[in-house]
């Protein structure tokens, strides 16, 4: 398989685990709660999941453990930035050491194993194009993503609950003025985008990289909070920010099998570097920031 | 306990100082290894160099070199806007790259027996020994004057002044004519400063060398101690007494009950929430009889 053939197969499943954090995120950002915890998220459902499969549990039993989890990690930020109305930066920063320590007591006895996947389901005719081809041969979690990002933009944009969840994100005194009760939304928000980055970090330790290690998430949830920050919010550009960084982390591999002379740790830190990248090229143009951004994001209702 | 405190207490003044000007640097940790690196380069390029200026040297260039790396945010944010939190955090990952680079390649002790690590430091360039019989080294005394200084600066000095007004009311900072991006860019150098120079008292200090474990995780305790603290210089002295004592009883109870390290973690990470929790009974038993709007901070 050549380079680009194995880059266009493969993009779309090194994408998700962005993709599924950031819709989250995107979420609970649009209500107008900045969650930075959710590299935290992530790695506890990455290693609730491993555990899950290990023992023999299974990949749907593993997915609904790390949303569990991660969901609760989420609820513990929820009580602290809403009912404590504590600040979210902080709170989001100890919520990330706080899930990234309890993975690690967790997973301590589980490091280096390995589990088997997820089968690849193939599109029939289309998966069997040449180069492009194996786009359309992917596992379920990538078309079930694939669907989330769908009805989640659909939501947002089109539903009278994504109008809501908006209003709450953009002016939370108006909203609790017309009755929108501004606290439960945004825990419902910051709860959803728990379950999400669960369900993130369970696939990428068991059906993207099924193996244990310490350091497996390294760093997917930030890229993730960037992502929605890049896509300046609209969740067709998540996705494809989404792709970008999946293509980025398989290009380091890809130039390794091709014994392109870089060393491994310029490949290495690529997504870190391109997220500083695009952040400049994004965040340079304010008034569109401040057009497209969420108004309240990070401020607490005040009654 | 003091061989601890003293790196906490450095690396969390400088960021302590951004967090109340509202500058979230949270790559700490990438301004260590980069301070740590800047300093192990005499002792790597001049290996039998000599001199009581060698370790001064060292520091100057450890604080060098977190300063230049938290300079990238600062330009980042300031010229087009970009998010500090993220990228400072991003930078911390390419550090560590960096030093995995230094280590694997160009700076791996020839007879090392193949270890990623560096050459042992010569003589000169270790920190002298403050007590004698322990490891505790000058480094201590830099950090205790770098709080001083951070006390004077942020309670005393009119620029700290304009930092924390900054911070509290953006607007009226900028109502009062006091520039935003040049307070962007003084938190993260100080915060670089500071990160860079317990960096380079690291390699300099106990270890002696500059080794692949030489972060861990100083600069996300750090945040910890800095807001355990109350982001005050005095109260961070404090804290991070407390947070080097957890962190050796955490070592201790790895090795007498068996319990993993990653307990510290959990435990930090909930001090931290309780405390910011905690802090919002503090604020409102004090704005309770007076809700003004836009009162709180």
């Amino acid at each position: 398989m050549n380079a680009l053939a194995f880059i266009l197969a493969a993009t779309l499943a090194a994408a998700t685990p962005f993709l599924l954090a950031s819709l989250g995120e995107l979420v609970a950002e649009r209500s107008g709660v900045l969650n930075l915890g959710v590299e935290g998220m992530m790695v506890l459902g990455a290693v609730l999941a491993f555990v899950t499969v290990y023992h023999g549990g299974g990949h749907l039993l593993a997915f609904a453990a790390a949303g569990l989890g991660a969901g609760l990690l989420a609820l513990v930020f929820a009580l602290a930035v809403l009912g404590f109305q504590a600040n979210q930066v902080t709170c989001g920063l100890a919520i990330g050491i706080l899930g990234q320590g309890l993975s690690a007591l967790f997973g301590k006895s589980y490091e280096s194993l390995t589990v088997t996947g997820l089968p690849k389901l193939a599109v029939p005719r289309l998966s069997e194009l040449p180069v492009v081809g194996g786009l359309f041969n992917q596992d379920a979690v990538v078309w079930l993503s694939l669907a989330a990002t769908l009805a989640i933009g659909l939501t947002l944009s089109r539903s009278k609950l994504g109008l809501v969840l908006r209003a709450t994100g953009e002016n939370p005194k108006a909203a609790h003025v017309i009755g929108i009760p501004v606290v439960a939304v945004r825990l419902c928000a910051v709860g959803f985008g728990g379950v999400m980055a669960g369900f993130a970090g369970a696939y990428a330790a068991v059906v993207y990289t099924p193996l244990s290690a310490d350091g497996m998430i390294a760093g997917r949830g930030w890229i993730a909070v960037a992502l929605v920050v890049c896509g300046t919010w609209p969740t067709g550009r998540i996705l494809l920010g989404a792709c970008l960084f999946g293509a980025l982390s398989l290009a380091g591999l890809a130039a390794q099998a091709e014994g392109v002379g870089l060393p491994s740790q310029l490949l290495a830190s690529l997504p870190y570097l391109v997220t500083i990248l695009v952040l400049g090229l994004i965040s340079a143009d304010r008034r569109r920031m401040k057009l497209k951004g969420v108004a309240s994001l990070g401020e607490p209702l005040e009654r | 306990m003091l061989l601890k405190t003293g790196p906490l207490l450095l690396i969390a003044q400088g960021p302590a100082i951004g967090y109340r000007a509202k500058v979230f640097n949270i790559g700490a940790e990438g301004q260590f290894v980069l301070g740590a690196i800047f300093a192990s380069s005499i002792p790597v390029w001049f290996p039998i160099a000599q001199g009581p200026w060698i370790w001064p040297a060292l520091l100057l260039l450890g604080a060098l070199g977190g300063a230049l790396w938290a300079a990238i945010t600062a330009f980042w944010r300031v010229r087009f806007n970009a998010s500090e939190i993220l990228v400072s955090l991003m930078l911390s990952f390419v550090a560590i790259q960096i030093l995995n680079y230094l280590l694997l390649g160009l700076w791996k002790d020839p007879y090392g027996f193949n270890f990623p690590q560096s050459v042992m430091f010569q003589t000169d360039a270790i920190l002298p020994i403050l007590i004698p019989g322990t490891r505790v080294n000058v480094s201590l005394l830099v950090a205790l004057a770098l709080s001083g200084a951070a006390f004077l600066f942020m309670q005393r000095s009119f620029l700290g002044y304009k930092l924390q007004v900054g911070g509290l009311a953006p607007r009226a900072a900028s109502y009062a004519g006091f520039s935003e991006g040049r307070a962007i860019w003084l938190s993260l150098l100080i915060g670089g400063l500071a990160a860079g120079l317990a960096g380079a008292a690291e390699v300099a200090g106990p270890v002696g060398q500059l080794q692949r474990s030489i972060s861990t995780g100083y600069g996300y305790t750090a945040i910890i101690v800095a807001y355990l603290g109350g982001l005050h210089p005095l109260g961070i002295l404090a804290a991070s007494f407390v947070m080097a004592a957890i962190s050796i009883g955490g070592d201790n109870a790895m090795v007498s009950a068996n319990l993993p390290l990653a307990i510290v973690r959990v435990f930090q990470g909930s001090f931290l929430l309780f405390y910011l929790c905690a802090v919002t009974f503090a604020r409102y038993r004090f704005e309770w009889p007076r809700p003004a709007p836009g009162a709180r901070a």
